[in-house]
C-alpha cells in the first residue's frame, strides 16, 4: 500500500510542478526516487510535525496541493489543532498522510498504533478521510485526491499488504465497494483489514452463514446509500476495522442505523477502547485482539446466535 | 492616513470596541498598535479593492487574540466599512474575538490558538519562492506566544531554508496573561535565541515609527526578526505596563479617560 502511494505520488508530482510533499522525517529509502526526480517538489520539515502542517498549510494557501506525510499519530494527533485550524478551517489544499494505520507498526509499540486517527479525522468538519483495503483501493484513491485535492486524510497500512482487488478500480470520493453480493449478512470494511475480512466471510461460508463483503475506502464521505440498501436488504450488518471501538467505521454506521425506523442489527468488530502494551507484530496483535479472521468469525456467529435468542425472547 | 493618524484611529477604535463588545485582550491590541499603523499604512503591497489579489504581500496576525487591532487597521484602510467595527464580538456578528478570515476582507489568515501563525508564513514564504514570486510574508507574534513550541520549530525551518522572504515582528510587551514574560516563562536572552537559530534580528522600540518603517525591511541572507519592544496598553496612562488590562475591558467612565488621552 505504501509502495503504491509512493508510485501514484510520483507520477502524479511529474506531472503537476503544483505538487508538493512534505515529509516529517519519514520515508529513508522510500522517497528518494521523487527527491530525486521532482527536487523543488520535496521538502523534509524534520521531526517537527506542528511546522510541518502550518508549512503544509502556508505553501497550500500560495498555491500548491500538499501532502504531508509521517508514521501512525505523528502528523494527526501531535499536530491535531494544525489540522484543524489552519488545514480544514481555511480549505487549505492538504492531504495529510500517516503510514502505518492500525497495528501495522505492532511490536514498535503502543506510540506507533494509530488506533484512534479515524474517529479523531472524522470529527473534523470539512476534511474528507479515506482508509484504503489494498494497493488498488489506494490508487482509486490517490486519483481522486490527485485530481480533487483536499483537505483530506489518508490513512495507508504499510508495504506489501495482500492484494484484494485484481483489477484497476475507479471510485468516486465517498463511494463503497461490493466485493462479493447475494449473501445473508454483510460484512463492511474499512483499510487493510479488508483481506481479513474477506477470509472471515469464507469461514462464515463454512458455518453455513453466507456472509457478503463490502469495503469502505471512505470514511467521509461515507456512502450513505449503500448503508441505507444494506440496512434494508440484511438482517444484519457487520462492520470490522483495525480502529477503536469507538468512533471508526462502526461507529459511523451505528449513528446511521439508529436514525432509521427500522434496520438491521449491527455486530462491532474493532479494537477494544484500551492501550495494548503487549508485544507482536501486527498479525499477532490483530489474532490477540479478536481481529483475525477466525475471531472475526466466532465473533459474528456468537452475536448472531445472542441476538436470535433476545428475539425469541422479544416474541 | 500617515502612519501616526492610523496608529491613532486603531486604538480609538480598539477602545470603544471593547468597551462596547466587553471583550478582552485590549492591552495586547494597544501595544501592538504602531507596528500594524506602519506595516498597513505604508509597507505592505495590499489593495483594498482587491484583497485577494494574487501578488499582495501576506500578514498573518499571530497574536490572534488582538484582533480587534487588526480589524480596526483593516476598517481604517478601507477593507471594509469602520461602522461594521461595532459589530465586534456580538451575537450573529462575523467580527470574532480572535481573528478569523470567513466573511471578513483582509484578513489573510485565522489565528487565535497561539504559535501557528509562524509555521504557516514558513510555508507561504516557501511557497513564493519556489515560484518565483516577489511577494513578502510577515508574521506578527505576541512574545508570551513564543512560549509555544511550534514557534521554533518554524525559526529552525525558516531558518534552515533561509527564507529572506519572511519577516517576524515580535511584540514585545514583557506582559503575558498573568504575569510578565521572565516571571511566567523567562524570554531572555531573547535575542540571542533568534540568532542563535539563524535569524536576523533587529531590536526596536515598537512604538516609533521611523524604528519600525526601517527595522520591517527583509533580511538580506537569512529570515528577519524584528524584536519590537512595546508597552502594554500603549497611549492609556492607567493601561500601560497593567497586566489587569490583558483581560479586562474599559467601562464607560474608564473609556471616557482613554478617550481623552488618545485623541483624534
Amino acid at each position: 500500500m505504501r509502495s503504491r502511494f509512493f508510485d501514484d505520488l510520483l507520477g502524479a508530482a511529474e506531472a503537476d510542478p503544483n505538487i508538493v510533499f512534505v515529509t516529517g522525517d519519514i520515508g529513508f529509502g522510500v522517497v528518494d526516487e521523487l527527491q530525486r526526480k521532482c527536487p523543488g517538489q520535496f521538502v523534509n520539515a524534520g521531526v517537527a510535525e506542528q511546522n510541518m502542517t502550518g508549512l503544509a498549510a502556508g505553501i497550500a494557501l500560495a498555491g500548491a496541493r500538499v501532502f504531508t506525510y509521517s508514521i501512525a499519530n505523528f502528523p494527526t494527533l501531535r499536530c491535531l489543532e494544525q489540522i484543524r485550524n489552519d488545514v480544514a478551517y481555511h480549505h487549505a489544499d492538504v492531504i495529510v498522510v500517516a503510514v502505518g494505520g492500525g497495528l501495522s507498526y505492532g511490536a514498535l509499540g503502543m506510540s506507533h498504533h494509530a488506533t484512534e486517527d479515524l474517529a479523531i479525522m472524522r470529527a473534523i468538519p470539512g476534511l474528507a478521510v479515506a482508509a484504503p483495503g489494498d494497493a488498488a483501493e489506494t490508487s482509486a484513491v490517490m486519483a481522486d485526491l490527485v485530481a480533487n485535492g483536499g483537505p483530506a486524510y489518508l490513512r495507508l497500512g504499510k508495504a506489501g499488504e495482500p492484494i484484494v482487488h485484481r483489477a484497476p478500480i475507479q471510485l468516486c470520493r465517498g463511494e463503497s465497494i461490493a466485493l462479493r453480493t447475494g449473501g445473508d449478512i454483510v460484512l463492511f470494511s474499512t483499510g487493510a483489514i479488508l483481506e481479513s475480512a474477506l477470509r472471515a466471510a469464507d469461514l462464515l461460508a463454512q458455518a453455513g452463514v453466507r456472509a457478503d463483503v463490502r469495503s469502505f475506502p471512505w470514511l467521509d464521505p461515507l456512502d450513505l446509500v449503500a448503508i441505507n440498501d444494506a440496512a434494508h436488504r440484511y438482517p444484519t450488518i457487520v462492520t470490522v476495522e483495525e480502529h477503536s471501538v469507538i468512533g471508526g467505521l462502526g461507529s459511523a454506521v451505528a449513528e446511521i442505523l439508529a436514525e432509521m425506523p427500522h434496520s438491521a442489527s449491527l455486530i462491532r468488530v474493532a479494537l477494544p477502547p484500551r492501550f495494548s502494551s503487549l508485544v507482536g507484530d501486527q498479525e499477532y496483535l490483530r489474532g490477540a485482539h479478536g481481529l483475525d479472521p477466525a475471531s472475526i468469525t466466532h465473533r459474528v456467529l456468537e452475536q448472531m446466535e445472542v441476538n436470535r435468542g433476545l428475539a425469541s425472547q422479544v416474541r | 492616513m500617515t502612519s501616526d493618524d492610523l496608529a491613532r484611529a486603531v486604538r480609538r477604535h480598539v477602545l470603544r470596541m471593547t468597551n462596547s463588545g466587553r471583550s478582552s485582550h485590549v492591552g495586547s491590541a494597544l501595544s501592538c498598535a504602531d507596528l500594524l499603523a506602519v506595516l498597513y499604512a505604508e509597507i505592505l503591497d495590499i489593495d483594498p479593492a482587491h484583497p485577494d489579489k494574487p501578488d499582495r504581500d501576506r500578514f498573518i496576525m499571530s497574536k490572534g487574540h488582538a484582533g480587534a487591532a487588526l480589524y480596526a487597521v483593516l476598517a481604517e484602510t478601507g477593507f471594509f466599512d469602520t461602522r461594521l467595527l461595532a459589530q465586534h464580538y456580538r451575537n450573529g456578528s462575523f467580527l470574532s474575538g480572535h481573528v478569523s478570515h470567513v466573511g471578513i476582507p483582509g484578513v489573510e489568515f485565522s489565528t487565535g490558538s497561539l504559535g501557528h501563525g509562524l509555521p504557516v508564513g514558513a510555508g507561504l514564504a516557501w511557497q513564493a519562492r519556489r515560484m518565483r514570486k516577489t511577494w513578502l510574508t510577515y508574521v506578527l507574534l505576541g512574545d508570551g506566544e513564543c512560549d509555544e513550541g511550534s514557534v521554533w520549530e518554524s525559526a529552525m525551518f525558516a531558518a534552515h531554508h533561509r527564507l529572506t522572504n519572511l519577516v517576524a515582528l515580535v511584540d514585545w510587551n514583557g506582559l503575558q496573561s498573568m504575569a510578565t514574560t521572565e516571571e511566567t516563562l523567562a524570554l531572555e536572552p531573547f535575542a540571542d535565541k533568534w540568532r542563535s537559530f539563524g535569524w536576523e534580528v533587529d531590536e526596536i522600540d515598537g512604538h516609533d515609527h521611523a524604528q519600525i518603517r526601517k527595522a520591517v525591511q527583509p533580511g538580506q541572507e537569512r529570515p528577519k526578526v524584528v524584536l519590537a519592544r512595546t508597552v502594554k496598553g500603549k497611549g492609556v496612562s492607567f493601561m500601560e505596563n497593567q497586566v489587569l488590562w490583558h483581560y479586562r475591558p474599559p467601562d464607560d467612565l474608564e473609556l471616557a479617560g482613554a478617550m481623552s488621552e488618545v485623541a483624534p
